[in-house]
């Protein structure tokens, strides 16, 4: 995590949040919140910061100011990766900084970034041979099964088994197995085969969902419907209808039934 | 009845027509492969340095999963697989301070210590099913079909893992037997094939597959059966070089063993993918009037 550290200091006992009110009404709010303060160490150094933050806020609290390393904030990113590890226990733990509730004690280092290299290839030229990720990957047969990988998923993918499904030419697998993957880089910087598994993961699930899962037949079918202007007609009568009456259409419209079998058809099939 | 089985990597790609028809002549004898979830390789070479355990945390691990399924054998299709497989579950029979280091270092909720017993599939064949039985359940025996049964390294050496005599193998000549073929001995069914030195030397594979290749030639084989896709890699590609540099030299197809057991116990050509093979199996199958056999019969069940 690209960080500055400003030269503010955290408040020693109490909490303060200054409510930002709009422009124009000039009042401060300065209300006095008694949160717990739990010891963590960023980097090493010792701050407090109140229990019930994720690990993100409380580095931002003791003072970090982010530009790197939190993109979304919200668990998709993977820009956030991080490693903490407690006192008296020897496992290392991973975290997503902006998902993880601060924990006392917890020794917390961020891997906003990994290296790994990416293979270049011309997507066209790709078919679903296993042969052809082998080529681009090879650094996968360096795999030794070790899982340190596995343990290493802030996503809990079973991440070995997704290199082995690789290995094994079963793009499919590894595309499946790694879907919940969001390339924060963890595994890659544990392997002991220093392979790029988030890259080739990557790699996988690009293959499969161009080449092995079957094609929509019914949307080209539909697309076409629309180019050839099959709708035209009625969507110009909706840009045209007022207010009133396009309110009375959508409360009238007749809604699919949840448990609506495959067969179901609303009642008015002009637009089908 | 269903046996846990590991397949290993180059079954799933290279070698599939060392995998299809074994898994669908297994459901016809009444014994279902049942792919272990989850493996991952096998190791593929077996480390000799005494303290390189992290070689051994692959096998070990494919073991350890087997014991979660509460399945107490592992069959094999590869003789590279299995030798991996047999010799580190051996290590963690019989070394309790290595079987210490690795199950504490594999971390999969249980410990181990070598109690699946790894076999090969000639050794369920030979076994739990028998050459009798076998021999009953062939609807086309390959007659005058002479083929040289070669064993190569892993199934044989070390003598501690080895599935049959060390010196004098029999288990391949049996099979052979059980199925209607003639096999053809020859002393060099288990010299090596050059195995993975053709990786570092690769113009030394003419020379390592020449003194198998003629004396099976010299003996009458008409083909090899083989059971290790880098036995049938190396033999392939040797086959192709003597070729090249010696006029006359005749290339014969190589054949893996379950191709050979699909193809008695009636299931058709397609499930052997003859056409992964190497020096057009079919041919020679059609000459000895193997194929045609097949698929009247299928025509007859109404098969497609």
């Amino acid at each position: 995590m690209s960080a500055k550290q400003t030269k503010k200091k955290p408040a020693a006992t109490t909490v303060k949040h200054t409510a930002k009110k709009p422009a124009g009404t000039a009042v401060k709010e300065e209300r006095q919140v008694a949160a717990r303060l739990i010891p963590i160490y960023i980097m090493g150094k010792r701050y407090e910061v109140p229990e019930g933050l994720t690990i993100m806020k409380a580095m931002e609290y003791a003072g970090y100011i982010l530009i790197r390393g939190c993109g979304c904030r919200g668990g998709t990113c993977g820009a956030c990766g991080t490693f903490y590890r407690k006192p008296g226990d020897y496992k290392l733990q991973v975290a997503l900084a902006c998902q993880k509730t601060v924990e006392p004690n917890m020794y917390i280092a961020q891997i906003p970034f990994f290296p790994a290299n990416r293979a270049m290839y011309d997507f066209a030229g790709l078919t679903a041979a296993p042969e052809e990720v082998f080529k681009l990957y090879p650094e996968m047969f360096r795999c030794v099964a070790c899982n340190s990988c596995t343990k290493a998923c802030p996503q809990g993918i079973e991440v070995m088994d997704a290199v082995s499904a690789l290995k094994q030419g079963n793009i499919a697998g590894a595309a499946q197995l790694s879907f919940d993957c969001i390339q924060c880089g963890l595994c890659t910087s544990r392997c002991f085969g220093e392979l790029a598994q988030y890259h080739m993961f990557q790699l996988a699930r690009r293959i499969y969902a161009a080449r092995i899962v079957p094609r929509a037949e019914h949307l080209a079918g539909m697309v076409k419907a629309v180019n050839e202007g099959k709708y035209d007609r009625s969507l110009d009568e909706l840009k045209q209808a007022k207010e009133d009456e396009l309110k009375k259409l959508y409360q009238e419209r007749e809604v699919e039934p949840m448990a609506a079998g495959e067969d179901w058809k609303p009642k008015d099939t002009r637009y089908l | 009845m269903s046996l846990a089985y590991y397949p290993g990597c180059t079954l799933k790609t290279q070698a599939r027509n060392l995998e299809e028809p074994a898994v669908a002549s297994m459901e016809a004898l009444g014994l279902k492969l049942d792919e272990l979830p989850g493996w991952n390789c096998c190791g593929a070479v077996y480390s000799l340095a005494d303290d390189d355990l992290i070689h051994q945390v692959a096998p070990v691990r494919n073991l350890i999963r087997v014991k979660k399924q509460g399945k107490t054998k592992l069959v094999t299709l590869c003789a590279f697989c299995l030798n991996s497989l047999k010799r580190a579950n051996l290590l963690m029979k019989e070394d309790a301070e290595k079987r210490d280091t690795l199950n504490s270092f594999i971390d999969e909720g249980i410990d181990y210590s070598g109690e699946v017993e790894v076999v090969h599939l000639l050794e369920v064949l030979r076994d739990e099913v028998g050459w009798e039985t076998l021999s009953q359940k062939v609807k086309f025996p390959l007659r005058e079909l002479k083929v040289a049964p070669y064993y190569g390294c892993t199934l044989l050496r070390p003598r501690e893992i080895a599935i049959d005599n060390v010196e004098d193998p029999t288990i391949l000549r049996e099979f052979l037997e059980a199925l209607g073929a003639s096999p053809v001995d020859f002393p060099e069914s288990t010299r090596c094939c050059g195995s993975y030195q053709v990786i570092s030397s690769p113009d030394s594979i003419a020379e390592y597959t020449r003194p198998i290749l003629s004396s099976a030639l010299s003996h009458g084989a008409e083909a090899l059966v083989v059971t290790c896709p880098l036995c049938d890699y190396n033999l392939a590609r040797g086959q192709k070089e003597l070729a090249k540099k010696q006029g006359g030299f005749r290339e014969m197809p190589l054949f893996y063993f379950t191709q050979l057991l699909a193809l008695a116990l009636g299931l058709g050509p397609q499930i052997c993918h003859f056409e992964l093979n190497h020096g057009k199996p079919e041919s020679l199958l059609k000459e000895k009037n193997l194929l045609s056999q097949v698929e009247s019969l299928q025509l007859i069940g109404g098969k497609e």
